[in-house]
């Protein structure tokens, strides 16, 4: 009952806590045996559940060990981010090259990541459609119905949404097309493209809230699969519109070296993206609405996806790091339509 | 008095000690490290920074959305604390309670339901909407949300004050033959003053850095609806740190300003209490 | 002393602006909560509430509320005495520094701790010799769950002790009590309400903490899911009625909180008068 006594008595809280939370970190560490952690995108949920369950009995018969695999979805700019600033990915599944670039800047990635696994590293890929209410009610069949007065457009922000560029540059193949090169006209399309644009939310999945949950605007620009998982959810409410033109949108995978190699974990995370090339998964991509870069899954999927829109690729713009520095930097072409 | 006090009452090494500890780790070494990143620019770079035009914008709108809401705040914040001061009626108790319920909610809950009450089809939305007036996805949006993260601020930093405010100058005046009115205009309102501005203050403080409600009922239109936070977001994911730290920076500068001189009045508020408390 | 010559018009219409603003936006958005989480019926209610990614949020949540509330006790127990019990310059630029968390954008408040603690900060190796994990792992949630609710207690204490004024407690010193005995004999009987008060406030804030933990946590399923982001999480899954379902959880722990509130400080008043 004295000072002494107090101090020791707050010395020992304070203890108390510290020890507290270094058991919290121990056992979020080491409290689940093998697992692997796979920092993905938003649309990628349902896929990668379905997935992680196939790899699991895969991994069991191939060494005998029990596998879990921990999934962490967020935008892709913003995972990316995570990872650099120390997020424990074994695996990253993003939805642009752009965002794995980022991380390989770092040295966690080693060079020649894209070449590490077939198609570029892209074991499913999609494109960019349209979904609009049901019956059509604005009649939009193309991109160039988007900039009638009369429209209001749903797409999320290109500077926040990595799924967004690829919307962006989609509607950009449209205008090269158009316009047969004519930047002015070009910038000048988008502009009135992005005029319309109703809300501008932070990330795919929250555009996609806003046109089914709160009904707002005519038209989302969406990823093909984000559209299937919408007409899915209510056929009477909604339908797809596929464009003469859109892009091929390729989210790239890669094996996060450094921190793979300090968890002793490469093999595992390796054969995890090299297993999603395998038929079984090829087929589990389909059925999520992804397309499968395996031409022969494909060809089963044949109903489902429209093969005959012609789909540009980020080469065809000069790749990633040039998009980004032209369209996506602050004072790029994005910016440019936004003031005044 | 006040003086040797230091000496009589022990204690001040060992709890000004946990103090300046644990504000150390948890506040001033972190503010500490923002400050040090950004001051890696150069001067010039960081003021071409925020004063970007969609930076500007994003202040314009995050400051009048702030304003419009702690205002708003201000004025029912008042009433609610004189209602629930000087009024008994039935549910009195529930209504208190419930003051501090936006502190409890998590902000994105908060944000997902009041977009889905004010946008066109929903509850509160559908009724404006027949007048043409829009509110999810425009500033009146934004600021809807800030008014419900702001209301605990006014109401409970003048109810205690409302509460001990001593009846006799009302009542003199009221003998003397004052009306109401003027009653409320120069007896209560001075009194009420310091902390009226106090909780205004850091209703509008908060308005200003709130993210997670915001972003859900804004609609995030550069120019338009963008708030500060959201581009710090933006940044962020842009890998573009330096501007991230910059305009944070910013933002920090024009809080803990606005916190300093709340202070300053309430030291001088609160001596008024003392007094009055003789 | 309740005969107030104001009109009455006034006092019902007082009355009736207050209930009509709170019903508008405290109970509509609880309502929408509430509705939506039940629009598919028990069944789907119990199954989404009860599912394993929820329960381990929970957890989390709780672990994380529990560390929080009391390293903020014992730091606005701390502080508070000594702003208010001795004089000293800079006295104003403390209490503000301690005030600053609350009006932080919480953004700022998760960056700030990624700068110190992440993988760009010169700490990094250090922490990662030492195997301790901060940012993208639970101690980071903690810290800022810390973080937002700073304030909190002190907050409450400060006013309290501030009136009761130091006379008893000098008295007691120069009898010869030691500081534990004065805190406990006879400062905190009088602070004993604003603290409970404050801890509960601390409590409800820090399980609602939404924007820096989403910064920090890194949304590994299982592992650094707080109940606010699993929200999130299933909002985007768009899992709308299990987003609202675990919402309710939520809403449900912070009535509770503030009718224990309530209930104290009406008995605190009551002990008082």
């Amino acid at each position: 009952m004295n000072k002494k006594k107090f101090a020791k008595f707050c010395l020992a809280s304070i203890l108390g806590i510290a020890a507290f939370t270094g058991v919290c970190s121990y056992d979020a560490g080491a409290g689940s045996g093998l697992h692997i952690i796979n920092v993905s995108y938003d649309p990628t949920r349902e896929l990668y559940e379905s997935y992680n369950k196939i790899f699991k009995e895969h991994w069991k018969e191939k060494t005998g060990q029990d596998v879990e695999v921990i999934q962490s979805h967020g935008g892709s700019g913003k995972q990316a981010l995570e990872v650099i600033n120390g997020l424990q990915a074994d695996v990253v599944t993003l939805a642009l090259e752009y965002d794995i670039d980022a991380i390989e800047s770092e040295g966690m990635i080693y060079d020649g990541w894209k070449e590490e696994f077939p198609d570029d590293s892209a074991p499913y890929t999609s494109t960019i459609v349209f979904l609009v209410r049901k019956g059509n009610p604005k009649n939009i069949q193309d991109w160039d119905d988007l900039i009638r007065d009369d429209v209001d457009v749903i797409t999320p922000n290109p500077k926040t949404s990595g799924g967004a560029r690829w919307n962006y540059l989609a509607a950009w193949a449209y205008a090269q097309k158009t316009y047969d090169n004519q930047e002015t006209q070009m910038e000048e399309f988008i502009k009135k493209l992005y005029q319309n644009v109703l809300v501008l939310d932070s990330g795919a999945r929250s555009a996609t809230t806003s046109f089914v949950e709160n009904g707002q605007g005519d038209v989302l620009i969406a990823w093909e699969n984000e559209a299937f998982l919408s007409v899915q959810d209510a056929p009477e409410n909604f339908e797809i519109i596929d464009p003469s033109i859109s892009i091929l949108a390729q989210p790239s995978v890669a094996v996060v070296d450094e921190v793979a190699e300090s968890r002793g974990t490469e093999d595992i995370s390796r054969e995890y993206l090299n297993y999603l090339y395998s038929d079984d998964a090829q087929r589990i991509a389909a059925e999520n609405y992804y397309r499968p870069v395996s031409q022969k899954i494909l060809k089963e999927y044949g109903n489902v996806f429209d093969l005959t829109m012609e789909l540009k690729t980020i080469d065809d713009f000069g790749g990633w790091q040039e998009v980004q520095q032209k369209h996506f930097a602050s004072g790029g072409v994005f910016d440019r339509i936004y003031s005044n | 008095m006040k003086k040797n006090s230091k000496r009589v009452i022990p204690g001040f090494g060992l709890t000004m000690g946990v103090t300046i500890t644990m504000l150390s780790i948890i506040v001033l070494i972190p503010l500490a490290s923002l400050i040090i990143y950004s001051s890696e620019l150069q001067l010039n770079e960081f003021i071409e920074i925020i004063t970007a035009k969609r930076v500007l914008s994003s202040f314009y709108v995050s400051f009048v959305t702030a304003l419009g809401a702690s205002l708003i705040n201000a004025v029912m914040g008042l009433i609610l604390a004189w209602v629930l001061v000087r009024y008994e009626f039935p549910g009195k108790r529930i209504m208190d309670g419930m003051l501090e319920l936006p502190f409890a909610l998590p902000t994105a809950v908060a944000g997902i339901s009041l977009t889905s009450l004010t946008a066109d089809h929903g509850l509160i939305g559908s009724f404006f909407a027949k007048f043409g007036i829009k509110i999810a996805y425009t500033k009146l949006g934004i600021t809807f949300a800030l008014v419900f993260v702001g209301i605990p601020f006014v109401a409970r930093a003048v109810q205690p004050v409302l509460e001990k405010l001593d009846g006799s100058y009302e009542e003199a005046a009221r003998v003397m033959g004052a009306k109401s009115g003027l009653i409320f205009r120069r007896v209560i309102l001075p009194e009420l003053l310091p902390p009226l501005l106090t909780g205004t203050g850091l209703a509008f403080g908060r308005c200003l850095g709130e993210y997670g409600s915001v972003v859900f009922i804004a609609g995030n239109r550069p120019y338009e609806t963008e708030i500060t936070p959201l581009i710090i977001m933006s940044q962020l994911q842009e890998f573009d740190y330096k501007s991230a730290t910059s305009i944070a920076l910013v933002m920090l500068v024009v809080s803990f300003s606005i916190l300093f001189l709340m202070n300053l009045m309430q030291a001088r508020n609160s001596k008024r209490l003392r007094g009055g408390d003789v | 002393m309740e005969k107030r010559t104001e009109s009455k018009i006034v006092k019902y219409f007082l009355i009736g602006i207050s209930v009509l603003f709170l019903f508008v936006m405290l109970v509509l958005p609880l309502f929408v909560v509430v509705t939506e989480a039940l629009k598919k019926g028990w069944q789907i209610y119990i199954e989404s509430v009860t599912d394993s990614y929820t329960i381990s949020a929970l957890m989390l949540t709780l672990k994380a509320t529990v560390i929080a509330v009391l390293c903020n006790t014992i730091f606005g127990i701390c502080a508070a005495w000594a702003v208010t019990r001795f004089q000293f310059q800079w006295k104003k630029f403390l209490i503000t520094l301690i005030d600053v968390p609350v009006t932080v954008s919480p953004i700022i408040a998760g960056l700030i701790y990624l700068l110190v603690f992440g993988k760009q900060s010169f700490l990094y190796p250090y922490l990662q010799k030492a195997g301790v994990q901060i940012v993208f792992a639970v101690p980071g949630i903690i810290l800022a769950t810390i973080f937002v609710t700073f304030p909190f207690v002190f907050r409450e204490l400060l006013p309290v002790l501030e009136s009761i004024g130091t006379d008893e407690e000098e008295a007691a010193a120069l009898m010869g009590a030691n500081g534990w005995t004065i805190f406990s004999k006879i400062t905190f009987p009088h602070i004993k309400w604003a603290l409970l008060y404050g801890i509960v406030l601390c409590t409800a804030r820090a399980m609602g903490e939404f924007g820096a933990v989403s910064v920090l946590s890194g949304h590994l399923r299982g592992l650094t899911n707080t109940l606010p982001l699993h929200v999130e999480i299933l909002f985007n899954e768009f899992q709308y009625v299990p987003a609202f379902a675990v919402s309710s959880i939520l809403v449900l722990m912070a009535v509770i909180l503030l009718i224990i509130r309530s209930i104290m400080e009406h008995k605190g008043k009551k002990e008082k008068a």
